[in-house]
């Protein structure tokens, strides 16, 4: 059945306004509603896999309106984003509990779901942006939530840094308009492919990728993460982690550079460098954290960068004009880690905020032996540690494995030794979270603590299910094909995208 | 929030009145004249503010208090999803399909009188009225942040 | 030549959200870069010598339903103009966000300068 697109952000934006009427005396029917969307969004999701059509709002052809396109990797992305968001509106059932303003927080949530669905099935770069932004202003409003010391400090350096982000992808896109005269951006890449990159679209792109890299947090960029995630909710950091920050700066750069400006070989080497960075950084400054939310932020920059390496990376060969098969399999495990990182780290930070609610604290050095006190909570967090270290049956082995034979095929050999490194770093840090919060010696203060029950654990739980059985989605040939290789073919396709959306 | 002198609270009295009536002109012509939803209702919510301005915050809650500010929010909020909608239910159309406009002819004379094009004038009603709550709310809530400094500075 | 001016407008705007220590400057430095941008997109629309991109009675064919052709000659682009609407209402909602929580920050460190409000290092 064909889902009108649209109804993917009319459905929680609808939601998110109703809410409020029930600021007072529902709160439980508040709670209920907006659990339906997340998963009726869920269901949406799944039911529009392996579809591609372009949806045109109110019925104006293609240059003079605006259209939804859904393809392979928008549904990818889509699926990502509410598998995510069902799972941490679950845990917010319970957790929520302990802030007041329950039914703005719900509110605020749905609009950054909205917000997200919009950006990945847009078609025109200026209603990308427009979509971009509220997803951005409802996170700088979440992260600065409970209103303490910290959390606002975090709020307002977030929201700087994001605020002259979207400016420079607003004056980006105005430059855009005025060198070839179009918002669509199947318009845009023909005109580009006719007329080359002038100076001006050279400018452009810097700028994009100045943007999307800040809201991304690549590594020259990244001085907010550190701070915005630990301090946000559990949930809320469990989204930002996990799908926010990929959204709005990976696909969105993914999008721009490869199917509309076209992929070069300096963007290749760009991309290439900017991960490596990251990925670098991200594990070092990782290990000495002492604060349990804290390092799992430096290791999200460490993991993002992965991603972006393993995009760059298939970005370059294609440039050469090298093998494609080479390309699509480091493409593949570019997007392959990037959906197994949202599951997992958003699990890793469900579970952060499982131990902190129960022992109300974040300090590695005050924790201890909580294994036989919260069981389901240490079972949930070996399993998500043990995917993003890269243990073998887990999800998190299989796409750093794709990644370094893409590495070695396409002769880089040095990118697939750092790439191992970086992986023994990320196997330290997190045997050290285990050895601290969950082995070792109970302190005092905690011998009372119970484990959390009700729908924090159903969450985490369906989290851990996915964790393990993500890596069929890489095995069965039947799934890979439906769910992994459109969006690979999407982004290999390159520039005729524009072929494709305009013929659809 | 005290209010001003005797002078300023009888001015804008009388002025208030024509600024509401303003705004609620630039929404109504925002299919045929620059303004439109968005213009027409910043300018409904500095009504509301000049009076909160000359009459003191409490008169102002009394007059337009904030859970009704809030439900109106979200009802123009919905009744621009609603008319959105309805252009999907009619016919065969998509969302925000301009359903009332199909059913004249371009060349007869109804075009740019005030009851023309169809759901715009619907939908700059809608956006009007969400603004306006809107920006009253904003504004409202911030002028009642007090900067009491709180016992533990940095340390 | 203009965009230059505007490109000018642009740095100075980034400037003072990078150099400046008290919070409200910061966010008046941002502000100073969308109204750039915001110039930047205007600028782009226009033609010289246009006029205003509202068609009036006297414009429409009646029989056929095209518009004059001295008008489509003439007027400004009107889609960056819808851009820069859009673009306005999003920096309020921005600023109003920006604003409350410097509020907020005020309340609870006791200062508006951003070196003395540093809890969260490392």
């Amino acid at each position: 059945m064909s889902v009108p697109l649209p109804a993917f952000v009319a459905i929680p934006l609808v939601t998110a306004f109703l809410l409020p009427v029930f600021a007072k005396r529902g709160k439980a029917i508040a709670t209920v509603l907006a659990n339906l969307a997340t998963i009726s969004l869920l269901v949406l999701a799944i039911a529009s896999i392996g579809q591609s059509r372009v949806y045109e709002v109110g019925r104006w052809s293609i240059p003079l309106g605006i259209n939804l396109v859904l393809d392979g990797l928008s549904s990818l992305m889509l699926l990502a984003i509410s598998f995510v968001s069902a799972a941490a509106m679950l845990f917010s059932i319970r957790y929520m509990e302990q802030y007041t303003a329950k039914a703005k927080f719900l509110c605020l949530f749905l609009l950054m779901v909205a917000g997200m669905n919009g950006v990945v099935l847009s078609g025109d770069i200026f209603n990308l942006f427009v979509f971009l932004e509220i997803a951005s202003l409802a996170s700088y409003a979440l992260v600065g939530f409970g209103c303490e010391h910290e959390e606002l400090e975090a709020s307002f350096k977030y929201m700087v840094l994001g605020t002259i982000a979207s400016i420079f992808i607003l004056f980006a896109v105005a430059l855009v308009y005025g060198n070839t005269g179009s918002l669509n951006m199947a318009y845009i890449s023909k005109a580009i492919q006719s007329s080359g990159l002038n100076r001006g679209l050279a400018f452009a792109l810097g700028l994009f990728i100045v943007g999307f890299g800040l809201k991304a947090a690549l590594v020259p960029f990244h001085a907010w993460l550190p701070d915005a995630h630990p301090s946000a909710p559990a949930p809320i950091s469990a989204m930002l982690s996990g799908i926010l920050i990929k959204t709005l700066g990976v696909y969105a750069l993914a999008r721009v550079v490869f199917n509309v400006f076209g992929i070069s070989v300096s963007m290749g080497w760009l991309l290439i460098v900017l991960g490596l960075l990251s990925m670098v950084a991200g594990a070092f400054l990782a290990i000495g954290q002492w604060d349990f939310k804290r390092l799992l932020a430096y290791s999200s920059i460490s993991q993002l960068g992965y991603v972006v390496l393993g995009i760059g990376l298939g970005g370059l060969i294609i440039a050469r004009d090298g093998n494609l098969a080479w390309a699509s399999l480091a493409i593949l495990g570019g997007l392959f880690h990037m959906v197994n990182h949202a599951v997992y780290k958003s699990l890793l930070f469900l579970t952060s905020g499982s131990v902190q609610m129960s022992t109300g604290t974040r300090e590695l050095r005050e924790m201890g032996g909580l294994a036989e006190k919260l069981p389901v909570t240490r079972a949930t967090c070996t399993i998500a540690s043990a995917s993003i270290a890269g243990i073998p049956p887990f999800s998190g082995f299989w796409s750093k494995l794709i990644l370094v034979i893409a590495a070695i095929q396409a002769h880089f050999y040095w990118i697939a030794a750092i790439i191992v490194f970086v992986s023994l770093c990320t196997l330290i840090m997190y045997l050290k979270v285990q050895r601290y919060v969950f082995l070792g010696e109970l302190p005092e203060n905690l011998k009372e603590i119970k484990e959390n029950r009700g729908s924090m654990l159903v969450a985490m739980v369906f989290l851990a299910c996915l964790c393990v059985l993500m890596g069929l989605l890489l095995l069965v040939p039947g799934l890979r094909s439906s769910i992994l290789e459109p969006a690979v073919k999407v982004l290999v396709d390159g520039v005729s995208y524009s072929a494709n959306v305009i013929g659809m | 929030m005290k209010g001003m002198t005797i002078i300023v609270k009888t001015i804008s009295s009388w002025v208030k009145v024509l600024i509401f009536l303003f705004g609620i002109y630039i929404i109504l012509f925002g299919h045929l004249t620059p303004g439109g939803g968005f213009a027409g209702g910043v300018i409904l919510a500095s009504s509301y503010v000049l009076l909160m301005l000359a009459f003191g915050r409490e008169f102002a809650e009394e007059n337009l208090s904030l859970p009704v500010a809030s439900k109106l929010d979200c009802v123009g909020a919905l009744l621009f999803a609603a008319v959105a909608l309805c252009g999907l239910l009619y016919g065969a159309g998509s969302f925000f399909w301009n359903f009332i406009h199909q059913k004249y002819l371009v060349g007869t004379d109804y075009e740019f009188n005030l009851l023309s094009a169809g759901t715009i004038p619907l939908s700059n009603i809608a956006i009007g009225l969400k603004v306006a709550a809107s920006l009253f709310l904003v504004v409202f809530a911030l002028s009642m942040f007090r900067p009491e400094i709180s016992g533990n500075k940095e340390d | 030549m203009l965009y230059a001016l505007c490109f000018l407008l642009f740095m100075i705007g980034l400037y003072c959200a990078v150099i400046k220590k008290n919070m409200v400057k910061i966010v008046i430095g941002i502000m100073v870069m969308e109204y750039a941008v915001n110039l930047f997109l205007i600028m782009l629309g226009y033609r010289f010598g246009g006029i205003a991109p509202i068609v009036d009675k006297g414009q429409l064919d009646l029989e056929t339903g095209q518009i004059a052709a001295g008008f489509l000659n003439s007027s400004v682009d009107p889609l960056p103009q819808a851009l820069v609407l859009t673009a306005i209402v999003i920096s309020l909602g921005s600023l109003a966000l920006m604003i409350s929580i410097c509020i907020r920050t005020y309340e609870k460190y006791g200062t508006f300068d951003i070196t003395q409000i540093r809890r969260l290092k490392g």
